[in-house]
């Protein structure tokens, strides 16, 4: 079975995000690339899943600028066998519909049974892409899995959307997206470390995967950002209404802004 | 505060990238709640021993890391500057599996360094006794051969992971012979004959369980005494180099976290229409905090440099612990007056740095003895009667 996990290197969650004036694309430069945190899950359930099936390979995809094969080396380190990057100037400000298009003939040419996502980026965080994936792959779609299990040719998700389960059983190929409650991501060990550094890693250009370049990034993007303004300190105001756990989401506020 | 960090390879870097997010995200939350609750965090030590902290330095054939020193010492200073229980813990540990990695043989190594090292178990290391602290030669704990098996009799005091942990590495005497009298031995944690007094209720590093050990009557193979008998101090000693050198790394960490938090704190308390870092008193102290943190770090990775070349490195240990120790001393007790008032109170953590910096001045050879270790060194007498 060819599982392929994406992987995203976003801005560190930890560091203030801006748009760069001129086009308001995200300024990767201004803060530290980091992995997007919810894609470790997905490489984590990945992971289990070729600890269970034998001749399992796990393929971690990414796409993005230069520095963001950082993520599929974290990715092998944790162990995934193989890791491909998609990486050209070209695909600078590609939007959800193009990032899923590259993705896709991507994918494809990798060849899978099984594709695993986080539920979305920490950047974006439009959580469309990986519906849009099984749509252009023709696959079947299980989003915001919060248990997977393969069975031969068959998947069995349960999703957890809306505060509600639902058991779901699709064919394969499949395209699963998985909530953070799924697993506990491993840390990478030593020796995964010192593995990821003879798996195979390979690079793709937009043109290695029969893609234009006006069909990508910002040229073939249909969404356009054609203003923005910083979020003044009144509109970042957080009212939270007492749903019986309002003493611990004040806590847990006022200490990811540190004042605790 | 960023630490730009010297290290030897890619691996080298990666694996402190993952070591400092792992600290951040396992330690720095639960160190507080843990210290004050007294409460030891076993499970810690096994996520450290799947990531294959727990035999960093011992060579691969045994399933270890084969690092040198100038890795797994800044790992070490990682961990403490989370969260001291972890990183001291991880430092007896290693301590406690150098004797059977250095002076065992092969078959010794064989069978029980892969399970040592290997990130399930965890060591202890048993030297000190109720009568015999700065002068360990002094011990009495005695190991009588019957022809058969030796059987431990006596009582250890202060063994760090005592009662949690699975093996001993524990000097006893074999012989009154002043100078050859002693051997090491490797005692399973569940071996019969084997009792743990109460935890010690300590000033600091609650989280880090001190007892002491009595030894009624253990029975062990012959094959459990690592290098000849008559040789255990010299092995203890050895081991007590590489230990001091974890200390040393330790320490720095500890600074480190003071540093980072009377700098964070200087930066956001106003007085006088002023951040308080921008007072001068405040920012000398700060200044000198962290020109003392950076001369710590440097002068324990020189020692782990000279470590590297596989030298001895007994004085260069000793120096290195004094340093970062009292160091860390001296950090984290102006750590405690940058915060003022908040520094004396259990809401900031620099309290239970300051307390936590005094163990580091007595473990593994308290300062003095460092300074006597020192100075017969540079009068070039022999210092193994320390
Ligand atoms: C938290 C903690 C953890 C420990 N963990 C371990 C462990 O895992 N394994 C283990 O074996 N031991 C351990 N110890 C014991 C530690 O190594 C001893 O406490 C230390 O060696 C000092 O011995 P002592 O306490 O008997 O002090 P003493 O030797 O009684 O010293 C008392 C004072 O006299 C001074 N002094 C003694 N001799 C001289 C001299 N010749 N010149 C000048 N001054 C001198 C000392 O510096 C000290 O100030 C631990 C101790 C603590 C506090």
């Amino acid at each position: 079975m060819r599982v392929v996990v994406l992987v995203k290197q976003v801005p560190d969650t930890w560091s203030p995000k801006r748009l760069r004036p001129g086009d308001f694309l995200l300024d990767r430069a201004a803060a530290d690339g980091v992995v997007n945190e919810l894609d470790t899950y997905a490489v984590e359930e990945a992971l289990r899943i070729k600890e269970k099936h034998d001749d399992t390979t796990v393929i971690a995809l990414t796409m993005g600028p230069p520095p963001a094969v950082e993520v599929v080396r974290k990715a092998l380190q944790m162990g995934a066998d193989e890791g491909v990057h998609v990486v050209d100037d070209a695909l600078a400000g590609s939007d959800a519909m193009v990032s899923s298009l590259v993705l896709a003939a991507a994918i494809e040419r990798i060849g899978f049974d099984l594709v695993i996502t986080g539920v979305e980026s920490t950047d974006a965080r439009m959580g469309v892409l990986p519906a849009m994936l099984a749509e252009r792959l023709g696959a079947a779609q299980a989003t915001l899995a919060a248990e997977v299990k393969v069975d031969g040719r068959e998947i069995s998700v349960r999703r957890l959307a809306g505060g509600r389960e639902f058991d779901v059983v699709a064919p394969l190929p499949a395209v699963v997206s998985v909530v953070e409650k799924i697993n506990e991501p491993r840390y990478p060990s030593f020796k995964g470390i010192m593995a990821a550094k003879s798996k195979p890693l390979t690079t793709l250009s937009a043109a290695d995967l029969g893609l234009d370049s006006n069909r990508v990034g910002l040229a073939g993007s249909a969404t356009e950002v054609v203003a923005a303004e910083e979020r003044s300190a009144e509109r970042a105001r957080v009212v939270i209404h007492d749903e019986g756990d309002a003493a611990a989401r004040i806590v847990e506020f006022l200490a990811s802004r540190k004042l605790l | 505060m960023h630490v730009e960090r010297e290290l030897p390879s890619e691996e080298a870097r990666e694996l402190l990238e993952v070591v400092a997010d792992l600290a951040r995200r396992e330690l720095l939350p639960r160190a507080a709640d843990d210290e004050a609750a007294g409460r030891f965090p076993r499970e810690i030590f096994r996520l450290l021993g799947e990531v294959g902290l727990l035999g960093l330095p011992y060579p691969a054939e045994y399933g270890g890391g084969a690092q040198p020193a100038v890795v797994y010492e800044q790992v070490l200073e990682e961990l403490s500057r989370a969260w001291l229980t972890v990183g001291l813990g991880l430092s007896v540990h290693l301590l406690a599996c150098y004797p059977l990695a250095t002076f065992g043989t092969t078959e010794q190594k064989s069978r029980w360094l892969p399970e040592m090292i290997g990130g399930r178990t965890l060591g202890a290391y048993s030297l000190s006794e109720p009568d015999a602290g700065s002068d360990a030669a002094a011990l009495r704990t005695r190991a009588e051969f019957d022809g058969a098996h030796y059987r431990l009799r006596g009582t250890k005091a202060w063994t760090t992971h005592g009662g949690h942990a699975d093996f001993y590495t524990v000097l006893a005497r074999t012989a009154d012979d002043p100078d050859h009298g002693i051997s090491c031995f490797l005692v399973p944690g569940n071996a019969e004959g084997l009792r743990f007094a109460p935890p010690e209720h300590k000033m600091g590093l609650r989280a880090s369980p001190t007892a002491g050990i009595s030894f009624d009557d253990v029975e062990l193979e012959p094959e459990r005494r690592i290098g000849a008998e008559g040789e255990g101090l010299r092995i203890a000693l050895a081991a007590l180099d590489v230990g001091r050198l974890g200390i040393a790394a330790c320490a720095t960490g500890l600074a480190q976290a003071a540093l980072d938090a009377a700098v964070e704190y200087a930066g956001e308390r106003w007085q006088f229409g002023h951040r308080i870092r921008e007072f001068q008193g405040v920012g000398f102290l700060l200044a000198d905090m962290a020109a003392a943190v950076a001369s710590a770090r440097a002068t324990y990775l020189a020692a782990a440099r000279a470590a590297d070349t596989g030298r001895r490195i007994t004085r260069d240990a000793a120096i290195a612990k004094l340093v970062c120790t009292d160091t860390a001393m001296r950090v984290t007790t102006n750590a405690v007056q940058i915060l003022g008032g908040a520094g004396y109170v259990e809401d900031h953590p620099v309290e239970r740095y300051f307390r936590e910096a005094k163990a580091l001045q007595i473990v593994e050879g308290t300062n003095q003895i460092q300074r006597v270790v020192i100075a017969r060194q540079i009068a070039g007498a022999d210092a193994a009667t320390i």
